[in-house]
């Protein structure tokens, strides 16, 4: 779905996974080196981790899929 | 007051890091840069309103369930699942997808053939001034009363997870919406709305997969609800895993409601009445670009709420087995909101039922993912609100300020009396809010009010598109009867709550059962009112009635489309997965 424009709303959707994708998954691998005191219960199975990993694939795969002048919508 | 209240409480449930600052930042930048973007889309009244017209099934549709999807929805159904159990799952499923169907495959096509701009306009072509007044007007105001009430709620929330202050809450959120919808008019409210779609998704989706991990799967959550509910002598504690069978009695189930009242007022009515004629969501759908888009977008929003308990419903009932307090150890167990967040009650430590998703959040998310998670709140509330504006300026607009003030109004001037009729609808329910913030009897009042007009106006519109003897004086005093007599009903049983056993047919029967009780009664009223006046009234020629009613009206045939792109084939799908759930649940 195009606006008139040339960006689509899959491209914003994109660019937002990207980035918080790329936030979780860096503050999530931190915290593998520099666990916190008060851990969250599951802290073992690193969720943090693939779900970084998993929004960032997503999110990427969209923003560069939809990327202006690409001409999809 | 607001300057002796602090910017930050120190009392909260969960503490931001910043990186989840910098998410939330993120996302409040993201919103507005695409209000930036768009405004420049939004120049004629099909554009501002209505979005051009030019929506795939697949925006209308995620829009179309993101306008529903408000942070109370989120949290406050989160809560009645800790309270009532997967019975709060009707209003999922049996509560939404039979009605999304059959907005999709039965309503949508005169919606869409009228191309009216809202629904009180479609009821203008069929019945004429008066009905179109009543329910413009009614609807209007109780569209930014109702906002002003859910964004007081959402900033009590946001005081206690977060220690935000009240008025930041409001005025940040309240803002940025009006400037956005402002701006881009209905596209950039829908561009949103699918983005806040994914991001509640993103946001939400790791609780209920952890929860399951951490409690053994399905069948380990049901034990563990089991042995704690009887450990805390609660009644019926089988009957917070099973969506039916407990429903042949009134006293045998937490909600104190019976299948009847379910499947006929919640099912049959009330649902139908919200999902096909309430403007807050059909606005969506009416901007789809073709019969076929607009018929599509209700079942992929209704293919999707059938998911949606999984990241409400399922969240509350992890919190029945798996909320221990930190400190002692022993379960932990949620109270009423007022109770809880009463200074005595935060005095002591206690949380509301709303507070069970924010404290599942605070569980198991860690930096970052917390940050998304209170985002998925956030987005929550502000699509809910950008949904009710929107719509707001929509109906005032065509329907009380072109239909009444200034029939001549040229269509550049409709486009900047929506443009301020947001920017009034965001300021009316920041009053609102306040109001409510002096005086919360209110809310209360204020919600009942809402729920009067529902069910009539889905007789309404439902008699004025299926049969073509409904006249315009059946169709006005039928709402209006339907109308007076759930005002009436509720009123009877406000001052004698033993009307109750009268209104929902038994004594034991609780708030839930009497709304779904007087929507239907109110319903049948309405129908009843309706078709005695037309039989003695009337009607129109059958040449006006062409595009608006069954049997008057051609409906296209879709284009030569393979099965898969076909609505009745994904509503078979969808209608045959809502049946195997409810027969698993049962």
């Amino acid at each position: 779905m195009k606006t008139g424009g040339s960006l689509s709303i899959w491209f914003f959707i994109g660019i937002s996974l990207l980035v918080n994708g790329l936030l979780i998954l860096g503050a999530s691998i931190y915290q593998l080196f520099y666990p916190p005191q008060q851990e969250v219960a599951l802290f073992h199975l690193h969720a943090g981790v693939w779900w970084g990993a998993i929004l960032t694939i997503i999110g990427a795969a969209y923003s560069f899929y939809y990327a202006p002048g690409k001409g999809r919508i | 007051m607001i300057a002796t209240l602090a910017l930050f409480d120190t009392q909260r449930l969960v503490h931001l890091s910043t990186v989840d600052l910098v998410i939330i930042v993120f996302y409040f930048a993201l919103v507005l840069a695409i209000g930036f973007y768009l405004k420049e889309q939004a120049n004629t009244g099909e554009d501002f309103f209505m979005a051009g017209r030019e929506m795939t099934a697949w925006v209308a549709g995620l829009a179309f369930l993101s306008a529903n999807l408000g942070s109370l929805e989120l949290m406050g159904w989160a809560g009645n699942a800790y309270k009532y159990g997967i019975l709060a799952a009707h209003w999922y499923w049996i509560g939404a997808i039979p009605a999304m169907l059959f907005l999709a495959l039965v309503m949508m096509p005169f919606y869409h053939i009228c191309r009216t701009h809202s629904v009180p306009g479609y009821l203008k072509l069929r019945f004429g001034e008066s009905s179109r007044a009543l329910a413009s007007v009614s609807f209007a105001f109780m569209t930014v009363l109702m906002s002003g009430i859910n964004m007081y709620a959402m900033a009590v929330v946001m005081r206690v997870v977060l220690g935000w202050d009240i008025h930041v809450s409001i005025w940040i959120s309240s803002v940025t919406v009006a400037i956005y919808v402002a701006l881009g008019g209905l596209r950039s409210a829908i561009f949103n709305e699918v983005l806040q779609f994914f991001l509640i998704w993103a946001g939400a989706l790791l609780i209920p997969i952890l929860g399951l991990v951490e409690s053994g799967g399905w069948s380990g959550l049901k034990a563990r609800i089991l042995q704690n509910l009887t450990e805390q002598h609660v009644a019926n504690p089988g009957a917070y895993t099973h969506l039916w069978s407990t429903l042949g009695d009134f006293s045998k189930n937490p909600m104190g409601i019976n299948w009847i009242g379910i499947v006929f007022g919640l099912g049959a009515v009330i649902s139908m009445g919200y999902w096909t004629t309430d403007f807050l969501v059909v606005q969506r759908v009416l901007s789809a670009k073709d019969l076929r888009s607009a018929k599509l977008a209700p079942i992929i929003g209704a293919a999707f709420k059938m998911m949606v308990p999984f990241i409400v419903i399922l969240p509350g009932l992890l919190g029945l087995a798996l909320l221990r307090d930190p400190h002692t150890g022993n379960l932990l167990r949620l109270v009423p909101g007022n109770l809880a967040w009463s200074d005595a009650g935060r005095a002591q430590g206690l949380h509301g039922f709303d507070e069970v998703l924010p404290l599942m959040l605070a569980r198991y998310c860690g930096p970052g993912l917390l940050g998304l998670g209170i985002t998925a709140l956030i987005a929550g509330f502000m699509s809910g609100m950008a949904g009710n504006v929107s719509a707001f300026a929509t109906v005032w607009t065509y329907d009380i300020y072109g239909a009444l003030i200034n029939k001549n109004a040229s269509d550049q001037l409709k486009v900047k009396m929506g443009r301020w009729c947001t920017l009034l609808g965001v300021a009316v329910s920041i009053g609102t809010a306040y109001l409510v913030m002096q005086t919360q009897s209110i809310m209360d009042y204020v919600q009942a009010l809402f729920s009067f007009f529902i069910a009539p106006l889905f007789g309404t519109v439902l008699l004025g598109m299926l049969w073509k003897r409904a006249t315009p004086a059946g169709g006005f005093w039928g709402l209006l009867a339907g109308i007076g007599s759930s005002i009436g009903m509720w009123a009877w049983v406000k001052a004698n709550p033993d009307a109750v056993k009268y209104v929902a047919m038994s004594p034991h029967a609780q708030e839930q059962a009497q709304n779904m009780f007087r929507a239907l009664w109110c319903w049948v009223i309405c129908v009843g009112v309706t078709v005695l006046i037309s039989l003695v009234t009337k009607p129109k020629p059958d040449a006006e009635l062409s595009g608006l009613v069954y049997g008057l009206t051609a409906i296209p045939h879709e284009e030569r489309v393979s099965i898969f792109h076909r609505p009745i084939f994904w509503a078979v799908v969808v209608g045959a997965i809502f049946v195997a759930l409810n027969i698993i649940f049962w």
